[in-house]
């Protein structure tokens, strides 16, 4: 097979063999579920509930605060105990609607299938994702609806679900499209007639070879799904890289995707999307990696939204020694966290467990020039010199050299001998840029 | 849970194993076969070169930092890489005393007062070697073949029978078929069994070092393979007989251009870090390296080329800038 891919990148250790053979297993109910009124891009939810409230699974607990932004359902049954700021994986305290379970696990009555999609309108499936409260399930969360609406003089004609799994170590994508490949081929159809597009390609790295199989296999009754295989290389996930690798096409710099006739989806939205038709069941799990070498047996789990870390530690037979670094995501884009009391989110695709030596932060040494950088960034930026005008406050210099088309990947710091910090130190100057931008604005 | 003292830090959590002092190593180790190669052609005499000239340098940084109450840096091994690249430029009977003095300048003036690694605008041994060439002429073109008085790096470039230094004097040897004859073996050259500096005469030696760096991915193709065809094609096409009858193979093998190309020209504080920088920069060496060999007052031209381009490298780099993903024409 033929794999496609884009300039640049890395090679990491993949680490995937901890938990790729592992199917997605059940975890356990949480005791207490957290349930954060912002866990996607943009506004908010606004509660529906109070506290002392009954609550029962798949119900509706906090609106949808705006076109973008997505409701927030109950993931267990029980009695909301609390409305009030809780720690967030992001780092913040965030407005949560936190759940005590009664261990019934009743479903709401307003969890009804959908229909077919056959019989569905485009509308109708927008509604359905909509309500379903789905956000992108690749880590980043972005309203799913909005992306299946586009302005009108932009015409989208490919959908691609990304399978990449870019990421070292995560390995729930895999697994869902070896576990749940019907659904998310249901979901893939499902995006494709609420676009009113009639080609879809489901895209995979060639290190998940039994998931090209699983899906070649099960798209063969549909012509219009193409599955395509990509390049192992970090981040080939990444949408404008992805899209690029399988259309050619660059996204226009501070463009959509659907700039160039393209949405992506994550294989794990797309399911999602099949069982919110299917069953009526809005997003209130999502499949999570709990991995790496400081965790005793790494596992991919099925985890209610809300259950907290801690408990998916412990399932995972707790810590294999004193741990270093506790991450939401992956190694190179993932959120490192100082709390194990934290919810899982929408947008938590793994919990990756770092030992003490691993979590060792390198030394700093000065740059050498090597233009390493240079070649790993996929943005085809000179993350050398945008960090160090990001490093010396000359923010406007960081902008002339394109910092806000970085995508942060992290392939410059991944790559850089001298171990400085430069998604780092440019992620800081597109957030002062971006600042000074609304100030002008 | 906030008693586990977890670390936190921004993403990305793994790094590479790649590391400035690995890099250095490597460099190091890539110039090993030409030291073997200097040792068998040159005997003893240009290992006691080399030693003296690396001891110089990591003293040198040692010395200056410690003064300067900066941190010491000579594990990084980036002074030895002068070290033995200066040396590399010395003849084989050069004295002790030019190996430490031409060290002692490429560490103290032209990297330390600059700042140090990566501030240096001149690569550091070349400079020193031009430093040397100027003040010590005569030391610095003594071979080990007596009776070769030009003032090169390049013997081959100068054979004995050739008795000026003049710009006529590579063109001369390499004219036509009768004075060919005069010229090593294109397979003596390429073993390395010719006069010439201690490190820049075994084409062998330096290519195998040349592809450890390549498979090492510590330099890239862009600025040797460049440099090295352009002056292939130029000395071809302007030939001593009308154009297309050079003898590029000889002026591939013979002087510093190998030295030059893979080990020089590729330093990576002193050439541009953009793709269409590092074409530029080879390019232009290999220009005003054939310019200088077939017109300049030298007969070689390896050294002022690259110390040319270094100072033109930032230049180069501004207007080579990469067109960013997704850059609209017209619109940015």
């Amino acid at each position: 097979m033929k794999t496609v891919t884009f300039k640049g990148g890395i090679h990491p250790s993949y680490n995937k063999e901890f938990t790729a053979s592992k199917p997605i297993r059940p975890a356990a109910l949480p005791q207490t579920a957290v349930i954060p009124l912002q866990q996607h891009v943009g506004a908010p939810c606004k509660p529906l509930v109070k506290a002392g409230d009954e609550v029962k699974v798949g119900q509706k607990i906090g609106e949808a605060g705006g076109f973008v932004s997505v409701p927030v359902h109950a993931s267990v049954s029980g009695k909301v105990v609390a409305v009030e700021p809780r720690l967030h994986p992001g780092g913040q305290q965030v407005m949560s609607l936190v759940i005590e379970s009664d261990g019934q696990d009743t479903v709401d009555e307003n969890v009804q299938p959908r229909g077919d999609i056959d019989k569905l309108s485009a509308k109708e499936i927008i509604d359905i994702i909509k309500e379903a409260g789905i956000a992108g399930l690749g880590g980043a969360a972005f309203p799913t609806h909005v992306k299946l609406s586009p302005p009108p003089d932009k015409k989208v004609e490919l959908v691609i679900i990304n399978g990449a799994e870019c990421e070292p170590y995560l390995t729930c994508d895999h697994r869902l499209m070896l576990e749940q490949t019907d659904d998310v081929i249901y979901g893939t159809r499902a995006i494709m007639k609420a676009l009113g597009v009639s080609k879809g390609i489901i895209a995979i790295e060639n290190n998940k070879p039994d998931a090209i199989a699983a899906m070649l296999k099960a798209t063969s009754a549909y012509a219009n799904i193409e599955v395509m295989a990509l390049k192992t290389k970090y981040p080939q996930g990444a949408e404008k890289q992805l899209i690029k690798a399988i259309t050619g096409k660059e996204v226009p710099s501070g463009g959509l995707p659907a700039d160039v006739g393209t949405v992506v989806d994550n294989v794990g939205t797309a399911a999602t999307i099949a069982r919110a038709i299917k069953t009526g069941m809005p997003l209130i799990e999502r499949a999570v990696t709990v991995t790496g070498r400081g965790i005793k047996e790494p596992a991919n789990l099925m985890v209610r939204i809300g259950t907290p870390f801690s408990q998916l530690i412990d399932e995972c037979g707790g810590f294999a020694d004193k741990p270093g670094k506790v991450i939401m995501g992956g190694p190179m884009m993932g959120i490192a966290q100082y709390s194990l009391d934290v919810p899982v989110i929408k947008g938590t695709s793994g919990i990756l467990v770092l030992t003490e030596g691993e979590a060792q932060a390198p030394q700093v040494q000065v740059c050498i020039r090597c233009a390493r950088c240079v070649e790993a960034c996929p943005a085809d930026l000179l993350p050398l010199y945008i960090s160090r005008y990001a490093l010396a406050g000359m923010y406007d210099k960081a902008e002339q050299y394109n910092a806000m088309d970085c995508i942060e990947c992290g392939c410059c710091s991944f790559e850089c001998p001298a171990k400085r910090p430069l998604v780092e130190s440019i992620r800081l100057a597109k957030r002062a840029i971006a600042a000074n931008r609304r100030k002008a604005g | 849970m906030e008693n586990e003292q977890l670390v936190v830090s921004s993403s990305p959590h793994v790094r590479s194993e790649s590391s400035v002092s690995g890099i250095m190593l490597d460099v190091v180790i890539a110039l090993v076969p030409a030291v073997i190669a200097a040792a068998i052609f040159f005997g003893m005499r240009a290992l006691f070169v080399i030693g003296i000239s690396i001891a110089t340098a990591v003293l040198t940084e040692a010395l200056i930092q410690y003064l300067m109450k900066k941190p010491v840096t000579i594990n990084d091994w980036s002074a030895v890489v002068t070290g033995l690249l200066l040396a590399f430029n010395l003849p084989p009977t050069a004295p002790w005393w030019l190996a430490v003095i031409g060290s002692a300048f490429a560490i103290a003036i032209v990297k330390q007062l600059f700042g140090g690694l990566s501030y240096n605008f001149l690569n550091p041994a070349l400079a020193a070697r031009a430093f040397l060439l100027a003040s010590w002429p005569v030391r610095m073109t003594a071979w080990a073949q007596p009776g070769v008085d030009a003032v090169t790096t390049a013997t081959p470039l100068a054979q004995p029978g050739v008795d000026a230094v003049t710009t006529a004097t590579p063109l001369a040897i390499l004219k036509g078929t009768e004075s060919a004859g005069q010229l090593p073996s294109l397979m003596d050259m390429f073993i390395g069994n010719i006069g010439g500096t201690i490190g820049e005469t075994s084409a062998l030696a330096l290519l195998i070092g040349a592809a450890y760096l390549l498979y090492k991915r510590v330099i890239n193709w862009r600025i040797p393979f460049v440099y090295i065809a352009t002056v292939g094609v130029l000395t071809w096409i302007l030939g001593p007989d009308g154009a297309f009858t050079g003898q590029p193979l000889y002026h591939i093998l013979c002087g510093g251009l190998i030295l030059g190309a893979f080990f020089m020209a590729t330093d990576y504080v002193t050439s541009p870090v953009t793709p269409l920088g590092q074409i530029i920069m080879g390019l232009g060496c290999g220009i005003i390296t054939v310019v200088i060999r077939l017109y300049g007052g030298y007969p070689e031209g390896v050294s002022y080329s690259i110390l040319f381009m270094n100072v033109a490298a930032p230049l180069i780099e501004r207007y080579t800038v990469p067109k960013k993903f997704g850059e609209v024409k017209g619109r940015a």
